[in-house]
């Protein structure tokens, strides 16, 4: 961390004071942020100037050795182009092999990886980012700022697939304005760009990977050695990387794809993988009786929810949307549908895991009374449809019917409709009204809302149309000052959770295991398997 | 061999040509009629609403159906299989390095369990009704009945996880040499055997027994021959052509019906290579595989019947 962080950012007397002083204790972090912004510095990078420092990993790493993942979510149709990647497995190979120009901390901070430091003009539309000099690609050659900007306008161009083509759509140009210099012009201000460009399909590529995208090539601490989409990936370490003190310590990294959950235990058991994903709620108990595993539990982002089409009858009612969102009991289905792995959900898509989380807002717990009150408002006594297919989320059948009951105590009567997991995507979720489905988070809170409940967001999947909303959502993204940003989400937040068409019962957590000699191991919010960073940033304890 | 039996396997083989063309057609039909969208199911949840029209149309989406089907045909009969749409790979290439890995697999299931099966029905039939046959019967029985994951996870409780001895995940690579493949394919190979032991061996029983009422056994009996040299010698023979349609349907499954054994051995063959591609409606994959596996049963059925034909001497020298 420590290598990273004395270029992150262009060092103020007063920043060093205020960095002894937190680190102290003399000061706390949210008043530390406070004083940074005021002095102008480049304020997402402030945070990291802290947390880098003052929240050091313990434990000494070790070098050598090849480190195993069995992880379910590799499929055979994957590829090495990052602008294609969906799931975990390639979100795991992708952050151990290429890098992004940011990182975001299990802190929600923003830290610096190929760029070394980022400032904004002080209207949040200009933002020069200084790129790390003398970095290598897998391939011999120096990272400049033309691979950068080929990098980025690959994904923003509106003919690829990109995941992160929404994110590039705020962008205006991105230009190359020194040899270590990208600066990039955003259309709206966005106080969030350096975080949404540490999106894990945002991996810097030589030439942009224009010629060859799934060449596999990227500036990681790993490069590619061999790549069996669905079967098994590997590769080792690369000598000529920057910041061996931070990232790669095995001499070679594995996944090895292991979709059924039965099997990734018991390879875990016979010791033939390290580390695995998505440990099911109901084996837990079990897998921690075992000796020599550990598990790790990470409450995140990650979300299951029902939601509901605000213009479609009869959820266009928002007496109804308000009897449904009373009539699920919330504790009942994390301690059923999770085991307890998650925490209850507040019907707005943020939690804790988010930087700037509204914490005042009171919980909504289950009354079935209050539910019929607004039920009976509404006017409505047919039968509701609720969609639900296992593949909605792990559960979701299960779920649903339990909603289902819960509804019944308050005089609701739902209907319970079964879909093919098959097609269940591209049918039922975002097509139908009312369906089960889930969300695993995004970097920041304007993110998330930007994704799926503005009038303009591309998967608007509660048909959440508001014109004050997006107004407020406009102005917390380009709001610098961050107590105000911090008023404005509390709004947003309020105007979802109490007139949106979303459900949210219940946060999951991330359960994965490793084997008691994996050292390295700490929980990121940010997604599973320490956010992708498991394989580099873990070690095997000799 | 005389022409007669050659003009016959002619045919066969023209029949077995036909109907592959027939079943090309339905499969063609058959992956039209899936639900969904291929470009929304390969971009998955998180897809921007261009960026599946993109692909739809780079994918050539837009065109009738029966111009992407004489397409298809044509670049099959050229011995290319296309690409995949998901990710864009050659499919010729990915899908023979899983195919012979199910072919591996296959194969050395088939070696221990077609001589096993067989030798069992013997010995089942030469002690018929005694300790030997009830105890061949009983296990293969339990065996057949219980389904093929729960005798996979139980290997790998006792073999892998209690002992030891041989890896959970049977993952194969390029660069394993040969006895590493066997070691790792141990614990599949062995829930495949026990999978379709029950069925050959008890076709085999039963196959010998009804020919074992026909009045030259009685004569064999009296000539003095022993037993196992009566069953082996003159029954077994004329018993084969029902064995061998059961021994090929059985060699069939171990190709085209293994993906459950596959997912739990993590055993990269073709039943999860095309179960991946049909979550993301990867089309020209699907029907790669679905031919591939319709070729396999009609070339195995089709083999059958020529066995039949050349070990039977009535079939050979019609009247």
């Amino acid at each position: 961390m420590k290598k990273a962080h004395h270029h992150s950012a262009p060092m103020h007397p007063t920043l060093d004071t205020l960095t002894q002083q937190a680190k102290q204790g003399t000061l706390s972090r949210r008043d530390f942020m406070r004083h940074a912004i005021a002095l102008g510095i480049a304020a997402p990078f402030a945070g990291s100037l802290l947390s880098g420092q003052a929240f050091a990993n313990t434990g000494t790493p070790q070098r050598g050795g090849i480190l195993k993942a069995g992880m379910q979510g590799g499929e055979s149709t994957d590829s090495l182009d990052p602008a294609s990647w969906t799931s975990q497995v390639q979100h795991s190979f992708g952050q151990s092999w290429g890098e992004a120009l940011t990182n975001v901390s299990p802190e929600g901070e923003l830290t610096p990886r190929l760029a070394e430091s980022v400032e904004s003009s002080s209207d949040a539309k200009t933002w020069v980012f200084k790129l790390r000099r003398g970095v290598q690609f897998h391939n011999g050659q120096e990272m400049t700022s033309a691979d950068v900007v080929a990098t980025l306008e690959r994904h923003s161009n509106e003919d690829s697939q990109s995941g992160a083509l929404g994110i590039m759509r705020g962008i205006e140009s991105i230009r190359a304005t020194d040899t270590y210099e990208v600066t990039i012009v955003t259309l709206e201000p966005n106080a969030d760009l350096p975080f949404l460009l540490s999106d894990y399909h945002l991996m810097i590529q030589p030439g942009g990977g224009l010629d060859n995208p799934a060449a596999g090539i990227g500036t990681g601490p790993y490069k590619v050695v061999e790549f069996q989409p669905g079967v098994r990936q590997i590769a080792e370490r690369f000598d000529g990387y920057w910041n061996p003190d931070e990232y790669g310590f095995a001499d070679q990294i594995e996944i090895t794809i292991i979709n059924d959950p039965t099997a990734r235990i018991s390879a875990l058991q016979s010791g033939q993988v390290h580390m695995i994903n998505r440990v099911e709620p109901r084996v837990v108990e079990m897998v921690q009786r075992l000796p020599n595993i550990v598990i790790n539990n990470t409450s995140g982002r990650a979300q299951y929810v029902f939601p509901m089409h605000c213009d479609t009858a009869p959820f266009d009612n928002n007496d109804l949307r308000l009897a449904l969102k009373y009539a699920i009991n919330r504790e009942d289905m994390v301690e059923r549908i999770l085991r307890g792995y998650g925490s209850v959900g507040n019907d707005f898509p943020i939690n804790a895991a988010y930087p700037l989380f509204p914490a005042g807002i009171p919980q909504r717990e289950f009354d079935p009374e209050r539910a019929n009150y607004h039920y009976k408002k509404s006017g409505h006594n047919s039968p509701i449809v609720l969609r639900t297919s296992d593949v909605a989320f792990p559960g979701a059948v299960d779920a649903a019917q339990l909603f289902q009951q819960n509804c019944a105590e308050a005089g609701i009567n739902m209907e319970i409709r079964r879909e093919p997991g098959d097609g269940y995507w591209s049918e039922v979720w975002n097509k139908q009204p009312f369906c089960a489905s889930y969300w695993s988070g995004r970097p920041t809170q304007d993110q998330m809302y930007s994704t799926a409940y503005i009038s303009s967001a591309d998967w608007n999947d509660t048909r959440f149309y508001r014109d004050d909303f997006d107004a407020l959502a406009r102005e917390a993204r380009g709001e610098l000052d961050q107590t105000r940003r911090a008023e404005l989400y509390q709004d947003m937040a309020m105007m979802v959770r109490d007139e949106g068409g979303l459900i949210l019962p219940m946060f999951n957590d991330y359960i994965e295991a490793t084997l008691s000699n994996v050292g390295g191991w700490s929980a990121n919010p940010m997604g599973e398997m320490m956010a992708g960073f498991a394989l580099s940033k873990c070690w095997l304890a000799s | 061999m005389n022409t007669f039996v050659l003009k016959l396997i002619a045919q066969r083989l023209a029949l077995g040509l036909l109907l592959l063309l027939a079943v090309s057609v339905l499969i063609f039909v058959g992956t039209q009629l899936l639900p969904g969208d291929v470009a929304q199911s390969i971009l998955g949840q998180s897809a921007t609403p261009e960026a599946v029209e993109n692909l739809r149309r780079e994918l050539g989406l837009d065109q009738p159906a029966w111009i992407r089907y004489f397409d298809w045909l044509g670049g099959i009969l050229q011995g290319d299989l296309g690409t995949a749409l998901s990710n864009r790979q050659d499919i010729g290439e990915s899908l023979w390095g899983r195919a012979g890995n199910t072919l591996f697999l296959a194969f050395w299931t088939a070696v221990v369990a077609v001589p096993l099966a067989i030798l069992l029905g013997l010995v089942a039939v030469r002690y018929q009704s005694r300790w030997p046959d009830r105890v061949i019967s009983g296990t293969t029985l339990t065996a057949i009945s219980l389904p093929e994951f729960f005798i996979g996870y139980l290997l790998i409780y006792v073999f892998a996880v209690k002992f030891s001895w041989f890896p959970s995940v049977s993952t194969v690579y390029s660069s394993m040499s040969l006895g590493e493949r066997l070691h790792a394919i141990a614990l599949p190979a062995a829930t495949l055997t026990l999978v379709i032991l029950a069925h050959m061996m008890r076709m085999t029983r039963a196959a010998i027994l009804n020919v074992m009422q026909s009045p030259y056994i009685e004569t064999a009996e009296l000539k003095g021959l022993g037993t196992f040299r009566i069953i082996a010698r003159h029954a077994f023979p004329n018993a084969i052509a029902p064995v061998v349609n059961v021994v090929m349907l059985n060699l069939a499954f171990l190709i085209v019906g293994v993906v459950v054994v596959e997912v739990i051995f993590v055993y990269p063959g073709m039943g999860q290579y095309l179960i991946d591609h049909v979550s993301k409606r990867d089309v020209p994959v699907v029907q790669a595989v679905g031919l591939i596996f319709a070729a396999v049963y009609i070339g195995l059925n089709m083999l059958a019947d020529i066995i039949a034909i050349v070990t039977n001497p009535r079939l050979r020298h019609p009247k």
